[in-house]
């Protein structure tokens, strides 16, 4: 069970990725933020995203046109 | 911020709003990344720092613009294009389109960008040239000139001209 969950359905780039950061900031160090999507996009734009700010993308899936990612916040 | 920080300028030139997205969705996002972003604000960009935005797409000089319409895309022909009402038309079609795919409006983006501390400046020159008044623009902006961009440039790793 993550600890934030955001819910980024409907929304498209680059909204997720910004709600991400947003919500991010509420998760504790070594946290997880559950974030479930509709944009293709976030697809690759969330596994840069991690790779550029250092947190850990944990986990991807897609089930019948929702995008769920796990991120665990890497401690500054 | 990442362990290897870089940082970005972008040099917004244009008003309308097509081209008001580019700078706005690039610089939010990279600040959303942990870089250091400064927008400078110069001719016809320099009306996106207005408080009050009313953008319009130009549907003239733009003659690649297709929008979908009954399944299909739909240009105009460019003769069309100065025909008065079109291009409110035109924007109007554009934010209905906005609105319904989940893409954030520019008074969306620009909010984020200032949350985010992205940093904003505005020529004092196109100010000066175009008869613009800093009490109009958004709180929290600064005023510079080519030197001042350069010295920002001379320090950011990624520099755009849009």
């Amino acid at each position: 069970m993550a600890d934030h969950t955001l819910d980024a359905k409907g929304l498209n780039c680059p909204l997720p990725i910004l709600k991400a950061r947003k919500a991010l900031k509420e998760v504790p160090d070594d946290g997880t933020l559950e974030i479930l999507a509709t944009d293709p996009g976030a697809v690759a734009d969330f596994q840069a995203f991690c790779r550029q700010t250092g947190n850990e993308l944990v986990e991807h899936s897609e089930d019948d046109g929702i995008y769920r990612f796990l991120i665990k916040k890497t401690p500054k | 911020m990442s362990a290897e920080e870089k940082s970005m300028s972008i040099i917004v030139t244009k008003g309308s709003l097509d081209w008001a997205y580019p700078p706005f969705i690039l610089a939010t996002t990279a600040a959303a990344m942990g870089l250091p972003v400064t927008m400078f604000f110069t001719f016809y960009g320099l009306p996106l720092l207005l408080k009050k935005l009313n953008l319009q797409v130009t549907a003239a000089g733009n003659p690649a613009m297709k929008m979908p319409m009954m399944g299909m895309h739909m240009g105009l022909p460019n003769l069309l294009t100065a025909v008065p009402g079109i291009d409110a038309g035109c924007s109007i079609m554009m934010k209905n389109l906005i609105k319904k795919k989940g893409v954030a409006s520019i008074e969306e983006l620009r909010e984020m960008a200032v949350e985010a501390e992205v940093r904003m400046i505005a020529c004092q020159m196109t100010l000066d040239l175009f008869e613009y008044d800093k009490a109009d623009m958004i709180e929290g902006i600064d005023i510079g000139g080519a030197a001042t961009y350069i010295e920002v440039a001379s320090q950011s790793d990624i520099n755009l001209f849009i």
